[in-house]
């Protein structure tokens, strides 16, 4: 019944696309004043439809009615309820059917908001999105229908990947999309400037919230997955340049840069082309991520799967969206008034470009890194590895330089600022973060000669973005992100540099000394769960005046046989103590190994001041003052 | 530069771009073909873990039957999971030649000192070079290789599972 009604309405909603596309082309062409009441309507009826077909495949989820492909190959009656319904795009057909949702629904939230705009504007961004939202149905119907019947209908499912049953993991493909998805607005409205002719400030001030909007949503996303892989996988780290995870990443770097671009095109009326360049670019990375990750031309640990012919499909659309988006922008450029401007060297526009330089030189490297090497296989064959080592050999060193402008360039004035008299509170700030830094230093044996730079600035870049939370005239929201991304560096560098661990095969009863620490493995113990077997150990570790307590496990799926191992982590505000073991074969011994990490926490908080500065800033009104 | 010109470059990259990552899809797929033509140089020289003594790689392979190559490292998390097939392939009679990958020797003696050791030879591969002859892209990465033509078989790519070791064993077999 849900497949019928899921499957059914789907196709309702392709031919509201279609008649939408057609209708807002002609009504573009025409003169009308006036948003015709049936597009509106159409739209609520395709978005009410989608909305049916993504519950309808969620009940099926729910009550694991495994007449339903999709359901039968990723579900299983004993699974927990909360993971059967994230269960729903947990998978290939399902996440595409949030993606479509996601669309739709931002579509008519878009059109809510933006009675004051001109109606040609608006009605040529429902054209682009229409367009996107017809290729996403076309491709979902025809290779990826997530309501194939099965019969005879089989009784137990093949279950969940045990690994994705994570809580981190359930809500993170969802908000990481709202944020893929909000670009497409950011994409489609741009084009639709582009046509009618209205970039400038009153633009960009709109525009700006659907910016702020997936920024914030892909900040958090980005969090959320690297939260799951932390305390999920049990690697005992947050970030492996994995090709899935550089494609959530490059979105992010493209993002950034055109949210401090928006501003200058609000504030200063300029940087136009740069703006539209950068949305165009910003939603076909967010598309070649689904590319490369649906279409398993990538071979990472995360790509679940692998299907040429979607390849395909998904290559073809993002290649007409791309080639579309280059036509309109060549054909219209010169709608563009570019009233010419001086610029200065020393000015906030200048910093801002500065800043859209570091992240354009971040996101080569990284898209570099993820696609050279299938380029490099195709034209001659050859294969090469790309891994940590490449990305933080190219980043790193342009730390230096990204964080010495950042220090400075968020305090210069508009248009044109002067060379001050010499600063002696940045010089008093300058010498107390060399002095930290030695502090810091002398206590870590490995002291490559760039990481005292590194330490020094970012520790600086954190004094000076506290400083401004009490002198700059900038917004509240950027001196919180601002301060969280200082934050982050300064956490991640110290992490880096200060981490340790030990490795060893222990059993019961056994003591192992470490850093000045006693790690004692007490008892291990089995118990069946719902859907797994458990064993439990309980390990003590002794620092000099205290003790604390840690349980990893070791769950053993029998839905598909798979071993998980589950770290268990005692997080205080300076450190993490993560300690995750595995199974030996032989007379009860455990591998068991044990990290020490300090700052962990400090990187998930400062992302979220990161994220939260963003959100401040879509709520707040008065922002626009600054 | 004219608007012009300046459109049909773009216009070229992109065609060759998109020319290029549909091949791309193609060449993914042979992947996991069990016909995959490539030949693996076995003039190479390594050297070996444990004793520190330089060989020909070639010595480490039978000429008459295939055998199995796993790469792999001690920082590498899949590495560990899949750890236990390897050690269930060992116990069917199987031989697995490894190569660690970027690694500090000492951490792979931990390593398989404390896991266990399915390997009946572990080369080292400081700089990754030996692993990229293989055709590698990352670590763990599994090959069949027939000891008679030099051809990769087949190649896993991540970590094996359960279903994986049945292949392999048929394959081991079918290849004799």
């Amino acid at each position: 019944m849900s497949n019928y009604l899921g499957n059914y309405s789907l196709y309702i909603a392709l031919i509201a696309s279609v008649y939408l596309i057609f209708k807002s082309y002609l009504d573009a062409n025409s003169e009308n004043k006036y948003l015709d009441k049936n597009i509106i309507l159409i739209t609520s009826i395709q978005t009410i439809m989608i909305t049916v077909s993504f519950f309808s495949l969620v009940a099926a989820f729910v009550i694991s009615d495994f007449s339903n492909e999709t359901v039968f190959n990723n579900s299983h009656t004993l699974k927990p309820l909360f993971y059967k319904v994230s269960g729903t795009w947990g998978n290939h057909e399902g996440s595409l059917l949030l993606w479509l949702l996601v669309l739709s629904i931002f579509l008519f939230i878009f059109l809510l908001n933006s009675r004051s705009q001109d109606t040609k504007y608006k009605l040529l961004t429902i054209l682009f999105q229409q367009i996107i939202i017809s290729g996403f149905l076309v491709f979902i119907l025809l290779t990826s229908n997530p309501f194939k019947t099965l019969y005879p209908i089989p009784s137990e499912g093949l279950g969940l990947n045990p690994i994705l049953q994570d809580p981190a993991l359930a809500i993170h493909p969802p908000i990481l999309y709202l944020g893929y998805v909000g670009t497409s607005i950011i994409f489609s409205a741009s084009l639709a400037s582009m046509i009618s002719g209205n970039i400038g400030d009153k633009w960009a001030r709109h525009i700006k919230k659907w910016v702020l909007v997936s920024w914030v949503f892909l900040t958090i996303g980005i969090l959320l997955g690297s939260i799951w892989a932390y305390y999920e996988l049990g690697w005992g780290g947050f970030w492996f340049w994995d090709p899935v995870e550089n494609v959530s990443l490059m979105p992010w770097f493209c993002l950034t840069a055109l949210l401090h671009t928006v501003i200058v095109l609000q504030k200063r009326n300029s940087f136009k082309e740069w703006t539209i360049i950068l949305s165009i670019t910003t939603f076909s990375l967010s598309m070649s991520g689904t590319f490369l990750v649906r279409s398993g031309i990538l071979n990472s640990i995360h790509t679940f799967a692998n299907d040429p012919s979607r390849g395909l499909f998904i290559l073809s659309f993002l290649f007409i969206l791309i080639l579309m988006s280059i036509l309109i922008f060549f054909f219209n450029q010169n709608k563009i008034s570019n009233a010419a401007k001086e610029n200065f060297i020393l000015s906030k526009e200048t910093a801002i470009l500065v800043n859209n330089w570091f992240m354009m030189f971040f996101l080569s490297v990284v898209l570099v890194g993820t696609i050279y090497p299938i380029f490099l296989e195709v034209l001659n064959g050859s294969k090469i590895s790309v891994g940590p080592p490449f990305y933080h050999n190219l980043l790193i060193p342009f730390l230096i330089p990204f964080l010495i402008f950042m220090s400075f360039g968020p305090s210069l004035k508009w248009i044109k600022d002067k060379l001050k008299k010499f600063n002696y509170n940045i010089l008093i700030i300058f010498f107390v973060s060399i002095l930290i830094s030695y502090v810091i230093l002398t206590k870590t044996e490995n002291s490559f000669l760039l990481s005292v730079p590194l330490i020094v600035l970012s520790i600086y870049l954190l004094l000076v973005t506290i400083k401004d939370f009490f002198v700059s005239r900038s917004s509240i929201s950027q001196k919180i992100s601002h301060f969280g991304f200082s934050l982050l560096i300064t956490s991640i560098l110290l992490n880096g540099l200060f981490s340790n661990e030990f490795n060893s095969n222990m059993k019961v009863g056994d003591e192992r000394i470490f850093n000045e620490k006693v790690v004692k493995l007490k008892e291990v113990n089995v118990t069946d769960v719902d859907n797994y077997k458990s064993l439990k150990a309980s390990f003590e570790v002794t620092n000099k005046n205290s003790s604390f307590a840690l349980y990893p496990e070791v769950r053993i799926y029998q839905q598909p046989l798979t071993i998980t191992s589950e770290a268990d982590i005692k997080t205080t505000l300076f450190s993490d103590n993560f300690l995750v073991f595995n199974i030996l074969k032989d007379d009860g011994y455990y591998n068991v190994r044990y990290q020490y990490k300090p700052l962990m926490i400090w990187i998930w908080i400062s992302t979220i001041f990161i994220g939260f500065g963003g959100l401040l800033s879509v709520i707040r009104k008065n922002e626009q003052k600054y | 530069m004219s608007k012009n010109i300046k459109f049909l470059g773009l216009l070229l990259t992109l065609i060759i771009i998109f020319i290029i990552l549909l091949k791309g899809l193609n060449v993914s797929k042979d992947y996991s073909n069990e016909k995959l033509k490539s030949q693996i140089d076995f003039s190479l020289n390594a050297k070996k873990l444990f004793s520190d003594e330089i060989i020909n790689i070639s010595d480490l392979f039978d000429k008459n039957s295939p055998s199995v190559v796993n790469i792999w490292a001690s920082w590498c998390a899949p590495c560990r999971e899949e750890h236990q097939f390897l050690m269930k392939l060992k116990d069917m009679n199987i031989n697995i030649i490894g190569i660690n990958y970027k690694d500090s020797p000492k951490n792979a003696k931990n390593f398989l000192s404390s896991l266990g050791n399915p390997y009946s030879e572990v080369i080292t591969d400081n700089d990754g070079t030996k692993s990229i002859e293989f055709g590698a892209i990352g670590v763990p990465e599994t090959f069949i290789i027939s000891g008679k033509t030099n051809e990769i078989i087949k190649k896993y790519i991540g970590p094996l599972t359960n279903e994986n070791l049945i292949e392999i064993k048929n394959l081991l077999k079918k290849n004799a």
